[in-house]
């Protein structure tokens, strides 16, 4: 069946407010009291058996995030959050170490399996056609960690990664086991003090992955980490940390779900990479957090600060997202091009249905001579949603020869949405080449009527024009998840027209 | 029975009655031209056949192989066989001509309750009757119409109608935007799909057209009506004299 025709009939038996993820798990968890202070901060760093030095970064962070305000730039509106009434710390309990599934509760386990996470070793993928040429996808494997709430459950494949030298952990554990590696690496891209929500994370981070592929070697498998919000009122705050050595690559993928609830969530991640000379690292995210209901009630507000820094000369970091969840998103993965010849670049689809906002998009810093970027974003709003793509393009004073190539379309649904384009320019020398080409569009009722005329549904032509429109940002991502995305798309769009 | 029946049609856009009443009959195996001015009515005929928002029905019927059609929803006259080439073929960007044609045709195929096409099976036809029109291959893989000269628009339509074997084909001012050349690589496509079952319906302000497609009735439409109705020398005393003496006569 073709991919189209099977978004179809999975958009018919799911309505807009029958989101797919929904469910909750009833498990016994711990919670820390409601609330921010000192003492939670403390709390966090006690029960994740953090080293002094990790329990004074925290509170470092927690300190400087008190003189700090929100940030109101974004264009997207919501009641003031009470910082106050969120529980900062949840985890499943029993809470002792886990070394294997079995360890897990079964419940938790039954989660991940209803959402399709192969956390169970030799994770088959199914009904995936192998392009020609390629290695059969069921015999890939992906390595897989699993957050749940704050507390990361599983990760697979530990030793086939650990023989190949990569560490791929939970980041609570890569602090203890590792520490030289995360205190030379930690907040060395996104600083604590670097804006409000990171400044938060940097205080209450939980968990999260840690990566570390050490010079030369290339990462035997996909490494995957999927993020899950149960518990009700919760924040999650997870912090990721990849740092690919000196001619390494990686490849990682992120997921993410969450139950629906009727009041907003907070999820207030940072994620850091650091390519040293000739690394290269892609970083693939699909988000689908809870977007609220059909009335604009409940989600996840999603403030995340995504950032990757080229270091060394002849780098690459490639960030690639599906972005269709979250009431709103405010999230800017971006690359500081540092090392002389290094590369970034951008493929975003962002999707917003219903009310949901995005304020999303990407910087791209160059800072190294002959860095080049390239930013490919497709936004597509329905429904009464907004959809703001906000970007910038910097080339420093000594970035000679740096390049960027800049493609902003935006596809609008009906005519209650809006798509806006805030492209931000500085070239601080004059050999940088910058080209932004930008374009919005409708997806007009002639098209919708070709394709109908030829025996499709209003549904189906949707689809096929939507998938259409993003063809060239899911070429980007890996296949397994590129046919995932290409279906939550159509979900996504579900009751947009008619 | 007819193949098609319009009878005693009424149609309204927003406030505005354009077609006041219009009848027409089209048998199995016939091809009916119909001429008119600009703004007589012919597109919004074949509109309101092929189920197009926008129009109001307000009086007559519509029947199909005896079925309302009216009560049709577009897709599903699509798959009955309903067919229409349009005047302005669409553009759909990054979607490749041929999963647009297999997309197309299986979902007419599952409306029917008949099996779709496996992927190879689907090649090998596809592969065959683009042969039978001389369309080159590399022209599937490309967007829909995206960059298509206007003959090779005009083509992917008729490749369209062979693929999807319809009963009743209504050409929509295919002649527009086409030099002589194309026009007539065109025409030969589409009469390379008459057959004794398949009933077209050619829509043109021009005569030229005819000379191409050989009509077996013509109909003269003007302000909402068809006027008169003959064969084929109807088109050429058109051509002679213009449409105004219809003008009048409406």
């Amino acid at each position: 069946m073709p991919a189209v025709q099977e978004t179809v009939e999975r958009v018919k038996r799911i309505d807009v407010d029958q989101y797919r993820y929904g469910f909750e798990t009833l498990i016994d968890s711990e919670k820390a009291p409601k609330g921010l202070s000192e003492e939670i901060v403390k709390f966090i760093s006690q029960k994740k058996n953090d080293p002094a030095w990790m329990l004074q970064w925290r509170l470092e962070a927690y300190r400087r995030w008190l003189t700090m305000t929100e940030p109101t730039w974004a264009r997207v509106e919501y009641p003031k959050i009470d910082f106050q009434d969120i529980y900062y710390y949840a985890a499943p309990k029993p809470k002792k170490a886990v070394s294997s599934l079995d360890e897990i509760d079964p419940e938790i386990l039954k989660t991940y399996e209803k959402l399709g996470i192969p956390l169970r070793e030799v994770a088959m993928l199914e009904g995936i056609e192998p392009k020609v040429g390629e290695e059969d996808p069921a015999r890939r494997k992906i390595a897989v960690d699993a957050v749940f709430d704050s507390v990361s459950v599983a990760t697979t494949f530990k030793a086939e990664l650990k023989k190949a030298g990569v560490i791929f952990m939970p980041i609570s554990e890569a602090i203890r086991e590792h520490p030289e590696l995360v205190q030379k690496y930690l907040g060395s891209v996104v600083p604590t003090s670097d804006n409000f929500y990171a400044t938060l994370n940097s205080a209450v981070f939980s968990d999260g992955s840690f990566v570390y592929v050490p010079p030369g070697v290339r990462c035997p498998m996909e490494l995957s980490t999927y993020f899950r919000i149960n518990e009700r009122n919760t924040g999650q705050f997870e912090r990721t940390l990849i740092i690919a050595d000196k001619g390494s690559y990686v490849s990682y993928l992120e997921g993410c779900t969450a139950p629906q609830r009727d009041e907003n969530q907070l999820h207030a991640a940072v994620v850091e990479l650091v390519a040293l000379d000739d690394a290269e690292i892609k970083y693939s995210t699909v988000q689908n957090w809870y977007p609220g209901n059909s009335e604009g009630k409940g989600g996840i507000y999603n403030f995340v600060t995504k950032r990757g820094d080229c270091r060394g000369a002849h780098s690459k970091i490639s960030w690639t997202q599906v972005e269709t969840g979250s009431a709103i998103t405010w999230k800017y993965p971006s690359c500081i091009l540092r090392g002389d010849n290094s590369r970034g670049e951008f493929y975003s689809i962002a999707i917003s249905n219903g009310f949901q906002q995005v304020d999303s998009g990407t910087k791209m810093i160059h800072l190294g001579k002959n860095t080049s970027s390239r930013i490919i974003s497709k936004g597509i709003a329905a429904g009464k949603s907004q959809n703001t793509y906000r970007g910038l393009v910097t080339a420093h004073r000594k970035a000679t020869g740096a390049r960027n190539f800049t493609a902003c379309d935006s596809l609008l649904i009906g005519d209650k949405c809006g798509a806006h384009t805030v492209p931000y320019i500085e070239a601080k020398n004059s050999s940088a080449t910058f080209e932004h080409e930008a374009t919005t569009s409708k997806i007009s009722e002639d098209v919708l009527f070709y394709c109908i005329q030829r025996g499709l549904s209003q549904e189906e032509a949707v689809g096929l024009v939507v998938n259409g429109f993003v063809k060239d940002v899911l070429q980007q991502l890996p296949m397994e998840f590129a046919v995932e995305a290409q279906k939550l798309i159509s979900i996504s769009l579900e009751g947009s027209v008619g | 029975m007819a193949l098609l029946e319009v009878k005693d049609l009424k149609v309204r856009v927003e406030e505005r009655e354009i077609l006041h009443g219009l009848s027409l009959t089209v048998n199995e195996g016939e091809v009916h031209a119909i001429m008119g001015p600009n703004g007589s009515g012919k597109s919004t005929l074949s509109h309101v056949i092929a189920g197009k928002p926008g129009y109001e029905v307000t009086d007559g019927q519509i029947l199909f192989k005896g079925e309302d059609l009216l009560e049709m929803d577009p897709e599903e006259r699509a798959a009955k066989g309903v067919f229409l080439a349009f005047q302005y073929p669409v553009e759909i960007p990054g979607v490749a001509t041929m999963t647009f044609l297999r997309t197309a045709l299986n979902a007419q195929r599952k409306a029917r309750g008949e099996s779709e096409y496996s992927t190879p099976d689907f090649l090998k036809k596809v592969r065959e009757v683009s042969k039978s029109l001389n369309i080159p291959q590399d022209m599937l893989k490309r967007g829909v119409n995206v960059g298509f000269s206007g003959g090779e628009k005009k083509r992917n339509e008729v490749l369209q109608m062979a693929l999807f074997e319809p009963a009743l084909c209504i050409l929509d001012e295919m002649d527009s935007g086409l030099d002589i050349d194309a026009l007539r690589i065109a025409a030969d496509g589409v009469n390379a799909l008459r057959t004794p079952k398949r009933a077209m319906v050619v829509i043109t302000h021009y005569q030229r057209l005819l000379n191409y497609i050989i009509p077996d009735f013509v109909h003269v439409m003007s302000r909402g009506r068809v006027v008169k109705s003959g064969d084929k020398q109807l088109a050429l005393e058109l051509e002679e004299s213009g449409y105004a003496q219809f003008e009048e006569a409406a």
